[in-house]
């Protein structure tokens, strides 16, 4: 059963998704995280989408991916940002509130 | 229609799947994050192959242009930036695997499970989606979500400029 087997693959990356934000330190690693976590999810649309012949769960992973790109680019950002201010990634050490 | 199930479609599937998961596994193991970056872009490549598999061939090509074009170049660039400070003296980024271990292996238990109990149908489904189709799709239904992912972009770009832009020099402040 090749759609049953393509939804494992799908939880599969999820899960290591999850351990990957769950386990790094730098801020950076666990975005590469985050992307795991959306792939899978988009995996798992499509997957969805031809078992039931919808055209939607494509277009719904269009948007998954455009939206991705923004969250990569603001994210990025926030942690250039972090960078300047904090001079660290490690994502454990920014914890004041105040700059 | 379900793609039947022959020896070679099988063993590339298996291949696939072996590639995906022990990329995946490198981008959450590895202390080396540039290596983690490229081990996410095999990840990606992988998943774009499975798309073909299941039809969906306009989906496949958009995966690499933008998610291994654009998001993957975007996150070895800040790496790349940001890299002086991940000195090899620094503690090797391998905080409570143990528990995070334990959670993943739970969730991914609980979702298998699920998906193994789900009464999977053994007849063939529909025609696949063509591309016109999906085109019609986010012309007509879809155009919500369509326009607004454009105000989406404006504002995610306008947000990471004003984010990462450098700030004012002192010097005009000071006199």
């Amino acid at each position: 059963m090749i759609l049953k087997h393509l939804v494992l693959v799908s939880c599969a990356l999820f899960s290591l998704g999850l351990y990957s934000i769950l386990t790094r330190r730098n801020a950076i690693g666990m975005l590469l995280g985050v992307e795991l976590i959306l792939n899978a999810a988009s995996l798992n649309f499509v997957v969805f989408g031809q078992l039931y012949g919808m055209v939607q769960a494509q277009a719904f992973a269009l948007f998954i991916i455009a939206l991705a790109a923004c969250e990569a680019a603001v994210g990025l950002a926030i942690i250039m940002s972090l960078y300047r201010t904090a001079k660290t990634v490690w994502a454990d050490q920014a914890q004041l509130l105040k700059g | 229609m379900l793609p039947t199930a022959t020896l070679a479609t099988s063993a590339v599937l298996w291949f696939l799947t072996a590639l995906i998961l022990l990329s995946a596994w490198w981008v959450a193991a590895l202390s080396n994050l540039f290596r983690a970056a490229l081990s996410l872009g095999v990840v990606l490549l992988g998943v774009a192959a499975l798309f073909l598999f299941v039809h969906a061939e306009f989906l496949a090509f958009v995966q690499i242009l933008v998610y291994v074009g654009a998001i993957l170049t975007l996150v070895v660039f800040a790496i790349m930036l940001t890299a002086k400070l991940q000195d090899p003296a620094a503690p090797v980024s391998g905080r409570q695997q143990g528990p995070a271990a334990v959670v993943s292996l739970a969730v991914f238990g609980l979702l298998a499970w699920l998906v193994c109990r789900w009464p999977w149908p053994e007849s063939a489904s529909p025609a696949p989606v063509n591309l016109q189709a999906l085109g019609r799709e986010l012309v007509t239904t879809l155009v919500l979500p369509f326009e607004v992912i454009s105000l989406v972009f404006v504002a995610a770009m306008v947000g990471a400029i004003a984010l990462a832009a450098s700030p004012k020099a002192p010097k005009d402040a000071a006199r």
